[in-house]
């Protein structure tokens, strides 16, 4: 079983900007166990001559010209917006 | 028979010869759902007032003359992660409940350009994660051979309504399985195309390097029919692919002699049900006498793409959901007194439960001293799975494999249990890590009356060659005229 402990739930959860609660912690460190168990089968195979994939398909980097392109529908993507105050996002204040 | 039973090449005839209209089918879709989605519960949201407005628009233009598509009038669903310009795209996720798309997918300009009509959008695991659309954050969909059974996932509300006649196509995303293996729950023909040829623009991404778009449909006929209108180039997807624009229903040929079809053993093993076996030795001994040769080969890393896979689609998932943070759009928490709560609140709240246990993996194999351990390797495993197929392809026309290793279960039977879960996408999943096509057909059904699915793979941009083996199949069999969903295990 992977030795993931509950601290490096509490860890990642932090990194991932998750919050869990004590029972959330309890069960996801276990289902890491299990899951990361199983996934560590993918160490049974030789990989020291092998490149890693990089895309899912052989093509390379492609390239467009860099031109401006204006979005027209400002007040469409706003509307989104959990807050909005003349036409800005709005969010609470960060500075104190 | 009702109009609502039938393919979309046949509403296309009917409509040809002037013997309906669009409104008697988008309204016989309509009357279909409330018979029917009260148990299945496979739409999110419908659009019925916009749907009958264009189809008396698109009759009237008819009637008029005007020169239209043949796919004019025509009713689709939508699974909930597309976008369509002014609806609700959802996710099946809290995160984005009231998330109205500001534009519009290219697979539904595509659509748009040939004045298809849409039902409403489908539901789905949230975000797509998921084998048994039991993880929406709104309700689960029912199987309708078996409403106490899951229809499989992430797709299944997608599947299920065309299973149902709730619409007479949709469209998928598949990432790891989750076109192919709902339409293989629920007796209906899923593709997952090769990546990189339908673009992903609008499509609300779950892990970058394995999502493609697909259709589900009733036969193989209409799988060429809509592959053709979404495939294609697109630069606002930077991993579309140039390719040739090609018709798919050229290929729907009755002949498949002389095609070397290779069967790898790992997929017939233990793990697969005596009777998903059953039904395959059924399709090989049917390819046989239609005049494929059909061998056995063997696809030995493949047991190791289901660990590769989820490794990959969670780093690549945690990376993209990065981006719900509550300020934008999505879900806000009203629990904050600062940024810092904004973020943290909003998306503990509004994610579901697999998402985050798929962010936290996915965060755990890329985090610093474990991203070499299981990222890095699952990446170069990647390349191992890659080459097998393409030493595969040299040598077989095609593979068949089952599409699930059971056919559907029991809801709440693996909720619990997230690596049973997972498991349910073993036959599918090394598709995606190879970027191949792959189709699921519906051959038979098992004791219970649940129904099987059997898979074709080819190599990249082979479509064809899955589409002209599947037609073949359809074409000397009777899977639809003796098979039927029953809507039984419902509450009385």
């Amino acid at each position: 079983m992977a030795n993931i402990t509950r601290e490096e739930i509490i860890h990642i959860a932090k990194l991932a900007m998750l919050n869990l609660s004590e029972q959330e912690i309890e069960h996801y460190t276990k289902d890491m166990q299990e899951i990361l168990a199983y996934a560590e089968m993918i160490n049974q195979i030789d990989t020291s001559d092998t490149d890693e994939t990089i895309g899912a398909t052989e093509q390379k980097n492609k390239f467009r010209k860099d031109e401006v392109m204006e979005f027209k529908t400002r007040e469409d993507l706003l509307q989104n917006a959990p807050s909005q105050d003349e036409g800005m996002f709005q969010i609470p204040k960060v500075i104190n | 028979m009702e109009l609502y039973e039938l393919t979309v090449h046949e509403l296309i005839d009917k409509l040809e010869k002037g013997e309906t209209t669009s409104e008697e089918i988008t309204k016989s879709y309509f009357d279909r759902i409330k018979e029917k989605d009260g148990q299945v519960k496979a739409y999110v949201s419908t659009m019925e007032e916009q749907a009958i407005a264009k189809a008396k628009q698109i009759d009237s233009d008819r009637k008029a003359g005007k020169k239209l598509s043949k796919f004019a009038g025509i009713p689709i669903g939508i699974k909930d992660n597309m976008c369509i310009t002014g609806t609700c795209t959802t996710c099946s996720s809290k995160m984005l409940e009231n998330f109205v798309a500001p534009y519009d997918a290219m697979v539904i300009e595509k659509l748009n350009a040939e004045d298809m009509i849409y039902l409403g959008k489908m539901n789905m695991d949230e975000f797509a994660m998921g084998s048994s659309t039991e993880n929406s954050a709104f309700f689960p969909t029912h199987n309708p051979w078996d409403l106490s059974r899951v229809p499989g996932g992430s797709s299944g509300g997608s599947a299920a309504a065309v299973a149902s006649d709730m619409a007479p196509w949709t469209l998928g995303s598949d990432t790891g399985g989750s076109i192919r293996q709902p339409a293989s729950l629920c007796g209906v023909v899923g593709l997952k195309p090769t990546y990189g040829m339908v673009s992903r623009f609008g499509l609300v991404a779950f892990a970058s390097s394995l999502d493609q778009i697909g259709p589900i449909t009733k036969d193989v006929t209409d799988s060429a029919l809509l592959l053709n209108l979404i495939a294609g180039h697109d630069e606002r997807d930077t991993t579309s692919i140039e390719t040739p624009k090609k018709d798919y229903t050229k290929s729907l040929i009755n002949d498949v002699k002389g095609m070397k079809i290779g069967v790898p053993k790992e997929y017939l093993g233990e793990g697969t049900s005596a009777e998903v076996k059953e039904a395959m030795f059924k399709v090989i001994k049917k390819y046989q006498e239609l005049g494929a040769t059909v061998e056995e080969c063997s696809l030995d890393i493949g047991q190791y793409a289901s660990a590769v896979y989820y490794i990959l689609a969670c780093a690549e998932a945690s990376s993209n959901l990065g981006r719900f943070d509550g300020i934008r759009y999505g879900y806000r928490t009203e629990n904050c007194e600062n940024l810092k709560d904004i973020y943290k609140n909003s998306r503990s709240e509004g994610f579901g439960a697999e998402v985050k246990r798929r962010i936290i993996l996915g965060t755990y194999v890329l985090s610093s001293g474990y991203y070499d351990a299981y990222y890095k390797k699952a990446q170069k495993v990647r390349t191992i799975i890659k080459k097998a197929y393409n030493e595969l392809f040299e040598k077989y026309d095609l593979l068949l494999t089952p599409v699930s290793p059971t056919t559907a279960f029991k809801m709440s039977e693996k909720l619990s249990d997230p690596l049973q879960m997972y498991l349910a996408d073993i036959c599918t999943v090394p598709v995606n890590i190879g970027g191949l096509p792959g189709m699921s057909i519906p051959c038979d059904v098992d004791s219970e009356g649940l129904p099987i699915g059997f898979q074709l793979i080819a190599k990249p941009f082979a479509e064809e060659t899955i589409f002209r083996a599947a037609y073949t199949y359809e074409q000397n069999t009777n899977f639809r005229e003796e098979h039927r969903p029953t809507f039984k295990g419902g509450e009385q």
